[in-house]
Protein backbone atom coordinates (compact mmCIF):
# COMPACT_ATOMS: atom_id res chain seq x y z
CA UNK A 1 0.00 0.00 0.00
CA UNK A 2 2.66 2.40 0.78
CA UNK A 3 5.97 2.28 -0.64
CA UNK A 4 7.71 1.60 -4.25
CA UNK A 5 10.15 -1.29 -4.12
CA UNK A 6 13.61 -0.37 -2.82
CA UNK A 7 15.92 -0.79 -5.50
CA UNK A 8 18.61 -3.44 -5.41
CA UNK A 9 21.81 -1.59 -4.32
CA UNK A 10 25.14 -2.47 -3.00
CA UNK A 11 26.57 -2.07 0.05
CA UNK A 12 24.44 -0.15 2.52
CA UNK A 13 22.43 2.59 1.21
CA UNK A 14 21.24 5.21 3.53
CA UNK A 15 18.34 6.19 0.97
CA UNK A 16 16.63 2.58 1.63
CA UNK A 17 18.40 1.92 5.14
CA UNK A 18 14.69 2.47 6.67
CA UNK A 19 12.94 0.45 5.08
CA UNK A 20 15.39 -2.58 5.36
CA UNK A 21 15.13 -2.34 9.00
CA UNK A 22 11.04 -2.13 8.18
CA UNK A 23 10.72 -4.87 6.61
CA UNK A 24 13.49 -7.19 8.34
CA UNK A 25 11.06 -6.49 11.40
CA UNK A 26 7.90 -6.99 9.41
CA UNK A 27 9.21 -10.43 8.09
CA UNK A 28 10.00 -11.45 11.61
CA UNK A 29 5.86 -11.94 11.92
CA UNK A 30 3.17 -14.43 10.68
CA UNK A 31 1.98 -13.35 7.06
CA UNK A 32 -1.52 -12.74 8.66
CA UNK A 33 -0.30 -10.04 11.02
CA UNK A 34 2.45 -8.45 8.38
CA UNK A 35 0.15 -5.50 7.06
CA UNK A 36 -1.08 -4.64 10.82
CA UNK A 37 3.10 -4.50 11.77
CA UNK A 38 3.70 -2.42 8.93
CA UNK A 39 1.59 0.21 9.44
CA UNK A 40 1.55 -0.25 13.12
CA UNK A 41 5.71 0.79 12.74
CA UNK A 42 4.63 3.56 10.32
CA UNK A 43 2.58 5.08 13.16
CA UNK A 44 5.11 4.21 16.11
CA UNK A 45 7.74 5.96 13.96
CA UNK A 46 5.69 9.03 13.51
CA UNK A 47 4.85 9.71 16.78
CA UNK A 48 8.39 8.95 17.69
CA UNK A 49 10.45 11.38 15.66
CA UNK A 50 7.75 14.06 15.79
CA UNK A 51 7.43 13.89 19.49
CA UNK A 52 10.90 14.16 19.94
CA UNK A 53 11.02 16.98 16.85
CA UNK A 54 7.89 18.68 18.97
CA UNK A 55 9.92 18.74 22.47
CA UNK A 56 12.81 20.11 20.91
CA UNK A 57 10.84 22.75 19.28
CA UNK A 58 9.66 23.70 22.25
CA UNK A 59 13.34 24.46 23.60
CA UNK A 60 14.36 26.07 20.52
CA UNK A 61 11.51 28.76 20.62
CA UNK A 62 12.03 29.30 24.29
CA UNK A 63 15.95 29.50 23.87
CA UNK A 64 15.20 31.47 20.46
CA UNK A 65 13.10 34.13 21.76
CA UNK A 66 15.03 34.53 24.75
CA UNK A 67 17.70 35.07 22.47
CA UNK A 68 15.79 37.69 20.11
CA UNK A 69 15.22 39.48 23.88
CA UNK A 70 18.54 39.18 25.08
CA UNK A 71 17.91 36.74 27.20
CA UNK A 72 19.57 33.47 28.10
CA UNK A 73 16.56 30.80 28.07
CA UNK A 74 16.48 27.75 30.39
CA UNK A 75 19.28 26.78 30.86
CA UNK A 76 19.36 25.44 34.32
CA UNK A 77 17.66 21.58 33.73
CA UNK A 78 20.21 18.81 33.49
CA UNK A 79 20.40 15.06 34.12
CA UNK A 80 18.51 13.53 37.88
CA UNK A 81 22.00 11.98 38.41
CA UNK A 82 24.41 13.93 36.97
CA UNK A 83 24.04 17.30 38.54
CA UNK A 84 27.60 18.86 36.89
CA UNK A 85 26.14 17.77 33.91
CA UNK A 86 23.92 21.15 32.64
CA UNK A 87 23.53 19.68 28.43
CA UNK A 88 22.55 23.96 27.88
CA UNK A 89 19.37 23.01 29.30
CA UNK A 90 18.19 20.27 26.46
CA UNK A 91 16.56 17.93 28.97
CA UNK A 92 13.89 20.97 29.64
CA UNK A 93 11.22 19.51 27.51
CA UNK A 94 11.14 16.09 29.71
CA UNK A 95 10.58 17.96 32.82
CA UNK A 96 8.19 20.29 31.31
CA UNK A 97 6.13 16.88 30.29
CA UNK A 98 6.23 15.17 34.11
CA UNK A 99 5.29 18.24 35.42
CA UNK A 100 2.36 18.77 32.76
CA UNK A 101 1.21 14.76 33.77
CA UNK A 102 2.00 15.48 37.72
CA UNK A 103 -0.39 18.82 37.95
CA UNK A 104 -4.02 18.46 39.11
CA UNK A 105 -6.11 18.71 36.61
CA UNK A 106 -8.99 21.18 37.23
CA UNK A 107 -12.97 20.55 35.72
CA UNK A 108 -14.87 23.86 36.10
CA UNK A 109 -18.37 22.75 37.97
CA UNK A 110 -20.41 23.84 35.75
CA UNK A 111 -19.05 23.10 32.64
CA UNK A 112 -20.34 20.29 30.55
CA UNK A 113 -17.88 17.39 31.55
CA UNK A 114 -17.82 15.39 28.01
CA UNK A 115 -17.03 17.83 25.62
CA UNK A 116 -14.36 19.52 28.18
CA UNK A 117 -12.79 15.93 27.96
CA UNK A 118 -13.02 15.09 24.66
CA UNK A 119 -11.81 18.43 23.13
CA UNK A 120 -8.04 18.00 23.77
CA UNK A 121 -8.36 14.05 22.29
CA UNK A 122 -9.99 15.40 19.44
CA UNK A 123 -8.03 18.16 18.54
CA UNK A 124 -4.69 15.64 19.11
CA UNK A 125 -5.97 12.57 17.20
CA UNK A 126 -6.74 14.35 14.25
CA UNK A 127 -3.57 17.07 14.35
CA UNK A 128 -1.81 14.50 13.91
CA UNK A 129 -3.16 12.55 10.76
CA UNK A 130 -1.75 15.07 8.86
CA UNK A 131 1.97 13.49 8.63
CA UNK A 132 0.27 10.15 7.20
CA UNK A 133 0.60 11.80 3.93
CA UNK A 134 3.58 13.78 3.80
CA UNK A 135 6.66 12.53 1.72
CA UNK A 136 9.25 12.27 4.00
CA UNK A 137 12.01 10.75 1.91
CA UNK A 138 12.21 9.28 -1.46
CA UNK A 139 11.01 5.94 -0.39
CA UNK A 140 9.14 7.14 2.59
CA UNK A 141 5.74 7.56 2.70
CA UNK A 142 3.58 6.70 5.35
CA UNK A 143 0.09 5.80 3.40
CA UNK A 144 0.14 6.75 -0.50
CA UNK A 145 -2.92 8.08 -1.40
CA UNK A 146 -4.10 9.47 -4.85
CA UNK A 147 -6.53 12.47 -3.14
CA UNK A 148 -3.53 13.05 -0.60
CA UNK A 149 -3.59 17.10 0.16
CA UNK A 150 -7.64 16.33 0.04
CA UNK A 151 -7.00 14.42 2.62
CA UNK A 152 -4.48 16.53 4.22
CA UNK A 153 -7.25 19.27 4.40
CA UNK A 154 -10.15 17.11 5.35
CA UNK A 155 -8.15 15.87 8.50
CA UNK A 156 -7.05 18.95 9.38
CA UNK A 157 -11.28 20.49 9.68
CA UNK A 158 -11.83 18.52 12.80
CA UNK A 159 -9.39 21.41 14.56
CA UNK A 160 -12.22 23.69 14.48
CA UNK A 161 -14.65 21.18 15.95
CA UNK A 162 -12.22 20.70 18.74
CA UNK A 163 -12.31 24.27 19.60
CA UNK A 164 -15.63 25.70 19.39
CA UNK A 165 -15.86 22.33 22.07
CA UNK A 166 -13.21 23.36 24.35
CA UNK A 167 -14.56 27.11 24.29
CA UNK A 168 -18.35 25.75 24.77
CA UNK A 169 -17.63 23.14 27.38
CA UNK A 170 -15.70 25.03 29.62
CA UNK A 171 -19.07 27.21 30.67
CA UNK A 172 -16.58 30.28 30.35
CA UNK A 173 -17.80 33.43 28.76
CA UNK A 174 -13.86 34.30 27.90
CA UNK A 175 -13.62 30.97 26.41
CA UNK A 176 -16.83 31.08 24.31
CA UNK A 177 -15.70 34.65 23.21
CA UNK A 178 -12.46 33.44 22.02
CA UNK A 179 -13.91 30.37 20.54
CA UNK A 180 -15.84 32.45 18.40
CA UNK A 181 -12.51 34.29 17.66
CA UNK A 182 -10.49 31.55 16.72
CA UNK A 183 -13.37 29.88 14.52
CA UNK A 184 -13.57 33.06 12.62
CA UNK A 185 -10.02 33.53 12.14
CA UNK A 186 -9.70 29.66 11.27
CA UNK A 187 -12.42 29.95 8.91
CA UNK A 188 -11.26 33.22 7.04
CA UNK A 189 -7.78 32.02 6.85
CA UNK A 190 -8.68 28.68 5.54
CA UNK A 191 -9.77 30.18 2.15
CA UNK A 192 -6.26 31.82 1.19
CA UNK A 193 -4.20 28.62 2.58
CA UNK A 194 -6.54 26.03 -0.22
CA UNK A 195 -6.48 28.69 -2.30
CA UNK A 196 -2.56 29.33 -2.30
CA UNK A 197 -2.28 25.09 -2.75
CA UNK A 198 -4.74 24.88 -5.78
CA UNK A 199 -1.90 26.55 -8.41
CA UNK A 200 0.46 23.58 -7.81
CA UNK A 201 -1.94 20.98 -7.80
CA UNK A 202 -2.80 22.88 -11.41
CA UNK A 203 0.47 22.52 -12.71
CA UNK A 204 1.60 19.46 -11.06
CA UNK A 205 -2.04 17.88 -12.57
CA UNK A 206 -2.11 16.19 -9.01
CA UNK A 207 -3.37 15.52 -5.86
CA UNK A 208 -0.69 12.99 -4.56
CA UNK A 209 2.28 14.48 -2.22
CA UNK A 210 4.72 11.98 -3.52
CA UNK A 211 4.05 13.24 -7.30
CA UNK A 212 4.32 16.64 -6.36
CA UNK A 213 7.65 16.16 -4.82
CA UNK A 214 9.02 14.07 -7.49
CA UNK A 215 7.63 16.86 -10.45
CA UNK A 216 10.13 19.52 -8.73
CA UNK A 217 13.25 17.39 -9.33
CA UNK A 218 15.69 18.36 -11.70
CA UNK A 219 17.24 22.10 -12.70
CA UNK A 220 17.98 24.65 -15.03
CA UNK A 221 21.60 24.94 -16.01
CA UNK A 222 22.55 22.63 -13.18
CA UNK A 223 21.87 25.07 -10.69
CA UNK A 224 18.47 26.57 -10.34
CA UNK A 225 16.20 23.75 -8.73
CA UNK A 226 13.08 23.05 -10.26
CA UNK A 227 11.23 23.96 -6.97
CA UNK A 228 8.14 26.06 -7.19
CA UNK A 229 8.91 28.32 -4.79
CA UNK A 230 11.73 29.47 -7.50
CA UNK A 231 8.64 30.66 -10.30
CA UNK A 232 6.76 33.85 -9.52
CA UNK A 233 3.22 31.83 -9.08
CA UNK A 234 5.24 29.60 -6.67
CA UNK A 235 6.59 32.55 -5.12
CA UNK A 236 3.43 34.36 -4.41
CA UNK A 237 1.46 30.94 -3.54
CA UNK A 238 4.30 30.42 -0.76
CA UNK A 239 4.23 33.96 0.69
CA UNK A 240 0.16 33.37 0.85
CA UNK A 241 0.96 30.15 2.09
CA UNK A 242 3.34 31.17 5.15
CA UNK A 243 0.51 33.70 6.07
CA UNK A 244 -2.11 31.21 6.08
CA UNK A 245 -0.31 28.64 8.11
CA UNK A 246 1.17 31.12 10.68
CA UNK A 247 -2.96 31.92 11.28
CA UNK A 248 -4.41 28.44 11.07
CA UNK A 249 -1.68 27.07 13.93
CA UNK A 250 -2.77 30.89 16.17
CA UNK A 251 0.87 31.58 15.77
CA UNK A 252 1.87 35.17 16.85
CA UNK A 253 1.21 37.60 14.99
CA UNK A 254 -2.45 36.16 14.48
CA UNK A 255 -2.39 34.32 18.51
CA UNK A 256 -5.59 36.48 19.31
CA UNK A 257 -7.54 33.28 19.99
CA UNK A 258 -5.03 33.57 23.20
CA UNK A 259 -4.40 37.23 23.20
CA UNK A 260 -3.98 36.86 26.99
CA UNK A 261 -4.63 40.79 28.42
CA UNK A 262 -7.58 40.53 26.88
CA UNK A 263 -9.38 36.92 26.75
CA UNK A 264 -6.93 35.39 29.86
CA UNK A 265 -6.04 32.55 28.06
CA UNK A 266 -8.56 32.14 25.32
CA UNK A 267 -10.37 28.68 25.27
CA UNK A 268 -7.91 26.80 27.13
CA UNK A 269 -8.48 29.20 30.41
CA UNK A 270 -10.24 25.87 31.91
CA UNK A 271 -8.13 23.98 31.02
CA UNK A 272 -4.86 22.65 32.99
CA UNK A 273 -1.97 19.93 33.97
CA UNK A 274 -1.95 17.12 30.97
CA UNK A 275 -5.09 18.70 28.95
CA UNK A 276 -3.63 22.46 28.69
CA UNK A 277 -0.37 20.21 27.60
CA UNK A 278 -2.30 17.87 24.82
CA UNK A 279 -3.74 21.61 23.48
CA UNK A 280 -0.23 22.57 23.43
CA UNK A 281 0.88 19.77 21.86
CA UNK A 282 -1.85 19.91 18.68
CA UNK A 283 -0.70 23.23 17.88
CA UNK A 284 3.02 22.14 17.53
CA UNK A 285 1.98 19.04 15.23
CA UNK A 286 -0.77 21.51 13.33
CA UNK A 287 2.33 23.58 12.69
CA UNK A 288 5.09 21.14 11.95
CA UNK A 289 2.52 19.37 9.70
CA UNK A 290 1.39 22.76 7.97
CA UNK A 291 5.07 23.33 7.33
CA UNK A 292 5.81 20.06 6.24
CA UNK A 293 2.56 20.16 3.38
CA UNK A 294 4.28 24.05 2.70
CA UNK A 295 7.91 21.89 2.09
CA UNK A 296 6.73 19.49 -0.20
CA UNK A 297 4.69 21.97 -2.02
CA UNK A 298 6.94 24.74 -2.43
CA UNK A 299 10.10 23.56 -1.43
CA UNK A 300 10.88 20.65 -2.96
CA UNK A 301 10.28 18.46 -0.97
CA UNK A 302 13.19 15.44 -0.20
CA UNK A 303 14.90 17.03 -2.97
CA UNK A 304 18.44 18.25 -2.30
CA UNK A 305 19.13 21.46 -4.19
CA UNK A 306 21.88 20.65 -5.81
CA UNK A 307 22.63 17.43 -7.29
CA UNK A 308 26.65 16.88 -5.63
CA UNK A 309 24.40 17.47 -2.12
CA UNK A 310 22.45 14.49 -3.23
CA UNK A 311 24.66 11.81 -1.44
CA UNK A 312 22.73 13.34 1.93
CA UNK A 313 19.79 11.16 2.15
CA UNK A 314 16.31 12.82 1.13
CA UNK A 315 14.42 11.94 4.46
CA UNK A 316 17.15 14.38 6.36
CA UNK A 317 17.34 17.17 3.41
CA UNK A 318 12.96 17.40 4.40
CA UNK A 319 13.79 17.34 8.35
CA UNK A 320 16.06 19.88 7.48
CA UNK A 321 14.23 22.23 5.02
CA UNK A 322 11.58 21.27 7.91
CA UNK A 323 13.26 22.30 11.07
CA UNK A 324 14.00 25.71 8.57
CA UNK A 325 10.48 26.36 8.52
CA UNK A 326 10.34 26.39 12.04
CA UNK A 327 12.95 28.55 12.60
CA UNK A 328 11.72 30.62 10.32
CA UNK A 329 8.16 30.59 12.26
CA UNK A 330 9.97 31.47 15.57
CA UNK A 331 11.65 34.00 14.34
CA UNK A 332 8.57 36.04 13.47
CA UNK A 333 7.16 35.40 17.00
CA UNK A 334 9.78 36.94 18.11
CA UNK A 335 9.59 40.10 15.76
CA UNK A 336 5.56 40.82 14.79
CA UNK A 337 3.46 42.59 17.28
CA UNK A 338 -0.35 40.65 17.27
CA UNK A 339 -2.90 42.14 14.91
CA UNK A 340 -6.42 43.28 15.84
CA UNK A 341 -8.91 41.49 15.31
CA UNK A 342 -10.77 43.44 12.90
CA UNK A 343 -7.09 43.73 10.60
CA UNK A 344 -6.45 40.24 10.77
CA UNK A 345 -9.84 39.35 8.99
CA UNK A 346 -9.47 42.29 6.62
CA UNK A 347 -6.12 40.96 5.78
CA UNK A 348 -7.31 37.56 5.30
CA UNK A 349 -10.40 38.47 2.72
CA UNK A 350 -9.66 42.23 1.40
CA UNK A 351 -5.82 41.25 0.51
CA UNK A 352 -4.81 37.60 0.65
CA UNK A 353 -8.28 36.20 -1.23
CA UNK A 354 -7.78 38.51 -3.95
CA UNK A 355 -4.21 38.19 -4.32
CA UNK A 356 -4.49 34.09 -3.96
CA UNK A 357 -7.09 33.93 -6.93
CA UNK A 358 -5.35 36.24 -9.01
CA UNK A 359 -2.24 33.50 -8.42
CA UNK A 360 -4.43 30.83 -9.38
CA UNK A 361 -4.72 32.84 -13.05
CA UNK A 362 -0.94 32.94 -12.78
CA UNK A 363 -0.49 29.16 -12.90
CA UNK A 364 -3.12 28.55 -15.43
CA UNK A 365 -0.78 31.10 -17.21
CA UNK A 366 2.31 29.57 -16.70
CA UNK A 367 0.68 25.71 -16.85
CA UNK A 368 -0.04 26.48 -21.09
CA UNK A 369 2.90 28.27 -21.72
CA UNK A 370 5.42 25.60 -21.66
CA UNK A 371 6.79 25.72 -24.76
CA UNK A 372 7.75 29.21 -24.85
CA UNK A 373 11.65 29.00 -24.89
CA UNK A 374 14.37 30.87 -25.53
CA UNK A 375 13.90 34.72 -25.45
CA UNK A 376 10.10 33.94 -24.93
CA UNK A 377 10.91 32.09 -21.59
CA UNK A 378 11.91 35.82 -20.43
CA UNK A 379 8.54 37.26 -21.72
CA UNK A 380 6.95 34.41 -19.72
CA UNK A 381 8.56 35.22 -16.28
CA UNK A 382 7.97 38.84 -16.92
CA UNK A 383 4.94 38.28 -17.52
CA UNK A 384 4.25 36.16 -14.71
CA UNK A 385 6.30 38.47 -12.57
CA UNK A 386 3.98 41.32 -13.42
CA UNK A 387 0.78 39.33 -12.33
CA UNK A 388 2.09 39.15 -9.12
CA UNK A 389 3.62 42.21 -7.93
CA UNK A 390 1.27 44.84 -9.67
CA UNK A 391 -1.85 43.58 -7.86
CA UNK A 392 -0.09 43.44 -4.62
CA UNK A 393 1.42 47.11 -4.80
CA UNK A 394 -1.67 48.41 -6.28
CA UNK A 395 -4.31 46.75 -3.87
CA UNK A 396 -1.44 47.13 -0.63
CA UNK A 397 -1.88 51.21 -1.49
CA UNK A 398 -5.38 50.80 -1.70
CA UNK A 399 -5.46 49.22 1.69
CA UNK A 400 -3.31 51.41 3.24
CA UNK A 401 -3.99 54.75 1.96
CA UNK A 402 -4.86 57.03 5.16
CA UNK A 403 -3.11 54.42 7.46
CA UNK A 404 0.35 55.37 6.68
CA UNK A 405 3.09 56.67 7.05
CA UNK A 406 2.43 56.69 10.84
CA UNK A 407 2.99 60.01 12.75
CA UNK A 408 4.18 60.15 15.97
CA UNK A 409 3.18 63.07 17.95
CA UNK A 410 5.03 62.38 21.19
CA UNK A 411 7.81 60.38 20.64
CA UNK A 412 10.80 62.51 18.50
CA UNK B 1 -15.28 -6.18 4.71
CA UNK B 2 -19.24 -6.94 5.88
CA UNK B 3 -18.20 -6.86 9.40
CA UNK B 4 -16.84 -3.07 8.87
CA UNK B 5 -19.63 -2.06 7.09
CA UNK B 6 -22.11 -3.44 9.72
CA UNK B 7 -19.85 -1.67 12.30
CA UNK B 8 -20.04 1.80 10.15
CA UNK B 9 -24.01 1.26 10.24
CA UNK B 10 -23.96 0.90 14.07
CA UNK B 11 -21.93 3.74 14.62
CA UNK B 12 -24.05 5.78 12.39
CA UNK B 13 -27.24 5.21 13.41
CA UNK B 14 -26.52 5.12 17.06
CA UNK B 15 -25.00 8.70 16.46
CA UNK B 16 -28.40 9.70 14.17
CA UNK B 17 -30.48 8.51 16.98
CA UNK B 18 -28.57 9.77 19.97
CA UNK B 19 -28.84 13.43 18.04
CA UNK B 20 -32.71 12.97 17.91
CA UNK B 21 -33.14 11.56 21.43
CA UNK B 22 -30.89 14.47 22.96
CA UNK B 23 -32.90 17.37 24.75
CA UNK B 24 -28.95 19.29 24.51
CA UNK B 25 -29.38 21.20 21.36
CA UNK B 26 -25.43 21.60 21.13
CA UNK B 27 -25.48 18.04 21.83
CA UNK B 28 -27.42 16.84 19.36
CA UNK B 29 -25.34 19.54 16.44
CA UNK B 30 -22.14 17.72 17.50
CA UNK B 31 -23.56 13.90 17.24
CA UNK B 32 -25.13 15.09 13.78
CA UNK B 33 -21.29 15.65 12.94
CA UNK B 34 -20.67 12.38 14.31
CA UNK B 35 -23.20 11.13 11.78
CA UNK B 36 -21.76 12.93 8.78
CA UNK B 37 -18.39 11.69 9.50
CA UNK B 38 -19.96 8.22 9.74
CA UNK B 39 -21.22 8.61 6.38
CA UNK B 40 -17.80 9.72 5.11
CA UNK B 41 -16.40 6.05 6.46
CA UNK B 42 -19.07 4.76 4.02
CA UNK B 43 -17.58 6.10 1.45
CA UNK B 44 -14.61 4.91 2.28
CA UNK B 45 -15.23 1.57 2.66
CA UNK B 46 -16.94 1.85 -0.64
CA UNK B 47 -13.84 2.90 -2.41
CA UNK B 48 -15.17 6.46 -3.08
CA UNK B 49 -11.76 8.33 -1.83
CA UNK B 50 -12.42 11.14 -3.27
CA UNK B 51 -15.87 11.83 -2.60
CA UNK B 52 -15.27 10.88 1.18
CA UNK B 53 -12.57 13.51 2.21
CA UNK B 54 -14.97 16.01 0.38
CA UNK B 55 -17.35 14.92 2.52
CA UNK B 56 -15.41 15.50 5.96
CA UNK B 57 -14.47 18.56 4.72
CA UNK B 58 -17.32 19.89 3.46
CA UNK B 59 -20.05 18.48 6.34
CA UNK B 60 -17.54 17.99 9.41
CA UNK B 61 -15.50 21.22 8.17
CA UNK B 62 -18.33 23.47 6.97
CA UNK B 63 -21.57 22.80 7.66
CA UNK B 64 -21.11 21.98 11.04
CA UNK B 65 -19.86 25.19 11.67
CA UNK B 66 -22.88 26.89 10.44
CA UNK B 67 -25.12 24.85 12.67
CA UNK B 68 -23.12 25.48 15.84
CA UNK B 69 -23.48 29.01 14.56
CA UNK B 70 -27.08 29.33 14.04
CA UNK B 71 -27.84 27.39 17.25
CA UNK B 72 -25.31 29.65 19.44
CA UNK B 73 -26.88 32.60 17.65
CA UNK B 74 -30.33 32.04 17.49
CA UNK B 75 -31.04 30.43 21.03
CA UNK B 76 -29.46 33.07 23.05
CA UNK B 77 -27.94 30.56 25.36
CA UNK B 78 -30.79 28.53 26.32
CA UNK B 79 -29.82 25.07 24.56
CA UNK B 80 -32.02 22.95 25.67
CA UNK B 81 -35.41 22.41 23.34
CA UNK B 82 -39.02 21.82 25.01
CA UNK B 83 -39.92 18.40 25.48
CA UNK B 84 -43.68 19.20 26.55
CA UNK B 85 -46.29 18.37 24.91
CA UNK B 86 -47.21 21.57 22.44
CA UNK B 87 -50.85 20.75 20.60
CA UNK B 88 -52.35 18.20 18.81
CA UNK B 89 -52.00 20.24 15.49
CA UNK B 90 -48.43 19.86 15.98
CA UNK B 91 -48.36 16.65 16.41
CA UNK B 92 -50.31 15.76 13.54
CA UNK B 93 -48.27 17.75 11.07
CA UNK B 94 -44.99 16.52 12.85
CA UNK B 95 -46.10 12.65 12.36
CA UNK B 96 -47.71 13.47 8.14
CA UNK B 97 -44.19 14.87 7.83
CA UNK B 98 -42.33 11.91 9.26
CA UNK B 99 -44.58 9.17 7.37
CA UNK B 100 -43.85 10.71 4.09
CA UNK B 101 -39.90 10.72 4.47
CA UNK B 102 -40.15 7.65 5.68
CA UNK B 103 -42.56 6.02 2.78
CA UNK B 104 -39.98 8.26 -0.03
CA UNK B 105 -36.87 6.45 1.96
CA UNK B 106 -38.79 3.02 1.61
CA UNK B 107 -40.06 3.43 -1.67
CA UNK B 108 -36.43 4.29 -2.90
CA UNK B 109 -34.80 1.82 -1.10
CA UNK B 110 -37.36 -0.83 -2.20
CA UNK B 111 -36.85 0.38 -5.84
CA UNK B 112 -33.24 -0.33 -6.15
CA UNK B 113 -32.37 -3.68 -7.33
CA UNK B 114 -29.85 -5.04 -4.68
CA UNK B 115 -28.40 -7.93 -7.52
CA UNK B 116 -25.45 -6.43 -6.30
CA UNK B 117 -23.31 -9.40 -6.21
CA UNK B 118 -23.79 -10.27 -10.23
CA UNK B 119 -21.87 -7.34 -11.43
CA UNK B 120 -18.25 -7.37 -11.29
CA UNK B 121 -16.82 -4.94 -8.99
CA UNK B 122 -15.83 -1.34 -10.99
CA UNK B 123 -12.24 -0.18 -10.95
CA UNK B 124 -10.63 2.27 -8.72
CA UNK B 125 -11.53 5.14 -10.50
CA UNK B 126 -8.33 8.05 -9.76
CA UNK B 127 -8.59 11.60 -8.71
CA UNK B 128 -7.46 12.71 -12.80
CA UNK B 129 -10.20 10.59 -13.83
CA UNK B 130 -12.84 12.24 -11.85
CA UNK B 131 -11.49 15.35 -12.24
CA UNK B 132 -11.33 14.48 -16.77
CA UNK B 133 -15.41 13.99 -16.16
CA UNK B 134 -16.07 16.73 -13.98
CA UNK B 135 -14.53 19.38 -16.33
CA UNK B 136 -15.40 17.08 -19.34
CA UNK B 137 -18.92 16.27 -19.78
CA UNK B 138 -19.97 17.41 -16.66
CA UNK B 139 -18.72 21.18 -17.09
CA UNK B 140 -21.83 23.05 -17.39
CA UNK B 141 -23.11 21.29 -13.98
CA UNK B 142 -19.79 22.47 -12.25
CA UNK B 143 -19.99 26.20 -13.44
CA UNK B 144 -24.36 26.38 -12.72
CA UNK B 145 -22.97 25.23 -8.92
CA UNK B 146 -20.29 27.70 -8.68
CA UNK B 147 -22.29 30.19 -9.96
CA UNK B 148 -25.17 29.92 -7.78
CA UNK B 149 -22.41 29.50 -4.90
CA UNK B 150 -21.14 32.94 -5.51
CA UNK B 151 -24.52 34.34 -5.97
CA UNK B 152 -25.55 32.73 -2.42
CA UNK B 153 -22.06 34.20 -0.71
CA UNK B 154 -22.80 37.78 -2.60
CA UNK B 155 -26.22 37.63 -0.99
CA UNK B 156 -25.61 37.09 2.28
CA UNK B 157 -22.52 40.05 2.18
CA UNK B 158 -25.42 42.50 0.79
CA UNK B 159 -27.56 40.93 3.92
CA UNK B 160 -25.78 41.53 6.66
CA UNK B 161 -23.15 44.77 5.14
CA UNK B 162 -24.16 47.67 7.33
CA UNK B 163 -22.47 50.74 5.30
CA UNK B 164 -20.97 52.26 8.37
CA UNK B 165 -17.37 54.05 7.64
CA UNK B 166 -13.99 52.50 8.22
CA UNK B 167 -12.41 53.64 11.65
CA UNK B 168 -11.30 57.05 10.67
CA UNK B 169 -7.27 57.89 9.88
CA UNK B 170 -5.66 58.82 12.61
Amino acid sequence: MSIMPPEPSPGLDLETAPLLVRDWIVHRFPDALQWFVHHLLSITVILTVFGLFFAFTTIAERKLLARLQNRLGPNRSGLPWFRSLKLWGLTQPFADAIKAITKEDVVPAAADKVLHFLAPVVIVAFSLLGFAVLPFGRHLIPVELDAAILYFFAAGTATELAIFMAGWGSRNKYSLLSAMRALAQLISYELPLILSVVPVILVTGTLSTRDIALAQGGWTWGVLPHWHVFTPWGFAGFLIFLVAALAESNRSPFDLPEAESELIAGHLTEYSGFKYALFFMAEYFGLTALSGLGVTLFLGGWQAPFAILEIIPSYLWFMGKLAGMIVFFIWIRGTLLRLRIDQLTRLSWKFLVPLALLNLGNAAFWALTPGWTGPLALARWAVSAAIVIVPFVLLGRRLTAGYAPRTYRYAA
Amino acid sequence: MTLALLLIAFLLLGAAVAAMLSRNLIHSALLLVGAWAGIAAFYLWAGAEFVAFAQVLVYVGAVSMVVLFAVLLTRQGATAAPVEFDSVKRMIGGLITAGGVAGVLLGAILGTPMDVTAAPPPAAISVRQLGAQLMGPHAAALLIVGVILTVALLGAIVIAAVDKPEDPAP
